[in-house]
């Protein structure tokens, strides 16, 4: 057991993995000498040279493309987009290549392969790098997307994507990169994709977010005297409404916190879900505290932005009305 | 810290004084008289003369018959190949089973040699994903429409190859149209960098829809796009078949023992519309296509093979009696498959079918099927 950040957990597990697979590989823009701009990938071309580890031409296109074709021949490229804002050139080959090559060959050609990006606001970065389009990814057929939001599931969940016949998009939230820790165990384990997790039990209200939202919705609760569920989705796509409807049936009242913009955000989905599964037992309508419907700001208003406890507690103060 | 123990520095170039940009090299050895330069022909059987004629009957075949079957409303919009037939059987022909194809949407030739048989292409065009499932060891990869996006794909097998150590090459079909996208710079980057076994086949027809040649690139020729690549490119008249195969065969050779990829670009022509939906007359001149009629590459093997004695009246009344035969069966095939069950909308959309898929397909089931 060790006490580790978000990056140092998903090195170790790149490292177990390609340690246990030789059909491993990590290709990517600065993957290898430099270890990834965030040091992801530190110190793994070291242990597994040049042919596993890959530092490729800057052409995401190229990346993801050739992993369709590595995919498909054996390999399981774990391929790092350095970052969210730069997947677009690649996002021909992700829905029309990558999440239906299963489907267009019916069963005779699969594409396990993770595509791994950084993603979410709040790190003062340049334009482009504070990006959180996790719904276009859940919103394609065919494709798995995850999200840590802490160190013990980034490892358990990265294994679990690396492992998966399937091909998963793994978005990890810069934010947190580093600014959480916590013990993480030495020995491989994993934790399931398709499963949200309820991060603490309540009965008032069901606080819903995933990736660097979670930290904010767990501070609000923090801060309210009031008996609050809080879930961590953890996987988009395919999507645990099980464990949400559940939760809410018991509290009756949801808010769902995203950073990503509004309209059309993952928020609206699982606000759906819940309305159409169950809404006579509903106290209260379903709320959604989220990031605006504008380009992701440079970074001297990121902080009007990005959704705050102040602004969840304001929701938790509206649902409780009811 | 430690000195890192990989180094790119090696691989980094002099400054080069002088920059010698090569020549691309334009290869013919059959004309269309039928004419063929015996000195560069490849040694070729008898028998594989006789598949490979047998072949382009084939495929002339099998596209007219779904050029019919299109226009009776039996199938779908696809898109015929005629014209193209020795720049697939060319290149095929000098692969071996364990070589894998990339394709993309016009290669029924190549489908056809490679053992695709005729109903899998009426099948997939007709509406159904069942024509996608090929025979085992077809080592070729399904009909990809998005132009250009197949190409990568062709390196990353390619790739998967040398880091097993295998000897195995991959080829990819593209036309000149992909040549203009993305994908397709990506992907011969990536194969010149890591020097892959990758055959980069262009079927330069001349038109991608109505947009011609000349406005896809102010390149003189798309072979030369390979010089910028670090790798050589090669034109070959397209409907030349030992042309083809002899420059396929090079560029085989030559991955094989890790000298990495080629470009081959095959001058070739289109003499169909784009697709049974497209009307050419729109934006080409006919005098153009009476043109390139008189290079049929069909035409021009007969010629050749007729000249050899292996080709006589009789032995074409054979051939065509028995290929009919062929396609008529595939076609009994093709509409003996009904349409696919229901379950096939939601199988093999993951391995394991999620909850929601579940949900889905409980709820379609619930209601009686639409007939057409």
């Amino acid at each position: 057991m060790a006490n580790l950040n978000i990056v140092e957990a998903l090195n170790l597990a790149l490292k177990q993995e390609m340690k246990k697979d030789s059909k491993v590989l990590v290709l990517g823009e600065d993957v290898g000498v430099d270890g990834g701009v965030f040091r992801v990938t530190q110190g793994i071309i070291e242990e597994y040279g040049e042919n596993r580890v890959i530092d490729t031409p800057l052409s995401e296109l190229g990346i993801v493309g050739t992993s369709v074709g590595l995919a498909i021949y054996g390999f399981k490229p774990v391929a790092e987009i350095q970052f969210d804002g730069f997947i677009y050139p690649a996002f021909n080959q992700i829905i029309n290549h990558v999440a239906r090559m299963r489907y267009r060959s019916m069963g005779k050609y699969t594409c396990p392969l993770v595509i791994r990006a950084p993603y979410c606001g709040g790190i003062h970065a340049l334009e482009h790098h504070s990006e959180s389009m996790e719904a276009l990814y859940a919103h394609i057929p065919g494709l798995k997307v995850v999200i840590p939001s802490n160190p013990y599931d980034a490892k358990g969940l990265l294994i679990s994507a690396i492992r998966d016949p399937d091909p998963v998009l793994f978005l990890e939230p810069k934010r947190i990169y580093r600014a959480i820790k916590q013990e993480v165990p030495e020995k491989e384990y994993t934790v399931p994709i398709g499963k949200a997790k309820i991060v603490r039990e309540g009965t008032d209200l069901t606080l819903i977010a995933w990736g660097a939202m979670v930290r904010e919705v767990q501070a609000a609760a923090d801060q309210v005297d009031l008996s609050c569920e809080v879930i961590d989705v953890r996987t988009l796509s395919p999507f645990d409404a099980e464990t949400i409807i559940e939760s809410v049936k018991k509290t009756g009242r949801a808010i769902i916190v995203h950073e990503a913009p509004r309209t059309c955000g993952f928020g609206a989905e699982i606000s759906a879900q819940i309305t159409e599964k169950m809404i006579t037992q509903l106290k209260a309508p379903v709320l959604r505290v989220t990031g605006f419907d504008t380009i992701f700001p440079l970074y001297k208003l990121e902080n009007d932005y990005l959704p705050n406890p102040e602004r969840i507690i304001d929701a938790i103060k509206k649902v409780m009305m009811f | 810290m430690p000195p890192l123990k990989v180094s790119y520095l090696k691989n980094v170039p002099p400054i080069q004084k002088e920059l010698k940009l090569s020549s691309v090299r334009f290869l013919q050895i059959l004309d269309e008289q039928g004419n063929c330069n015996e000195k560069i022909k490849p040694k070729i059987s008898e028998s594989t003369l006789r598949e490979w004629y047998k072949l382009m009957v084939l495929t002339r075949k099998t596209d007219e018959k779904l050029f019919v079957l299109q226009r009776q409303g039996r199938i779908s919009t696809f898109a015929q190949v005629k014209g193209q037939e020795a720049s697939q059987i060319g290149s095929v022909g000098a692969l071996q089973k364990e070589d894998w194809i990339v394709q993309a949407f016009r290669e029924t030739a190549a489908m056809l040699m490679r053992g695709v048989p005729p109903k899998n292409i009426m099948a997939y065009y007709g509406g159904d994903g069942r024509g996608s499932v090929y025979p085992e060891g077809t080592n070729m990869l399904p009909i990809a429409i998005p132009v250009g996006s197949q190409i990568p794909h062709a390196v990353g097998i390619a790739w998967g190859m040398k880091l097993k150590k295998e000897k195995n090459v991959c080829l990819v079909y593209f036309g000149d149209g992909a040549t203009s996208e993305g994908d397709f710079h990506e992907a011969m980057n990536f194969a010149g960098v890591f020097q892959l076994p990758c055959i980069f086949v262009c079927q330069n027809n001349q038109w991608a829809i109505s947009v011609p040649r000349a406005r896809q690139t102010a390149s003189a020729s798309i072979a030369q796009k390979a010089v910028a690549y670090g790798f050589e490119g090669i034109q070959v008249d397209g409907n030349d078949v030992f042309a083809v195969y002899a420059a396929t065969q090079q560029a085989v050779q030559k991955a094989r023992v890790g000298k990495g990829p080629t470009l081959i670009e095959c001058y070739t022509y289109r003499l169909a519309d784009h697709t049974t939906s497209d009307d050419a007359k729109r934006y080409r001149d006919e005098k153009e296509v009476a043109a390139w009629i008189k290079k049929d590459p069909l035409v021009r093997f007969k010629k050749y093979l007729e000249k050899k004695k292996i080709w006589n009246t009789k032995y074409e009344e054979a051939i065509q009696k028995e290929i009919e035969g062929i396609v008529e069966r595939n076609v009994q095939e093709y509409e003996n498959m009904g349409v696919p069950p229901v379950e096939y909308l939601f199988n093999h959309m993951y391995k394991e079918m999620p909850p929601a898929l579940k949900e889905q397909l409980a709820y379609i089931k619930q209601f009686e099927r639409k007939k057409e």
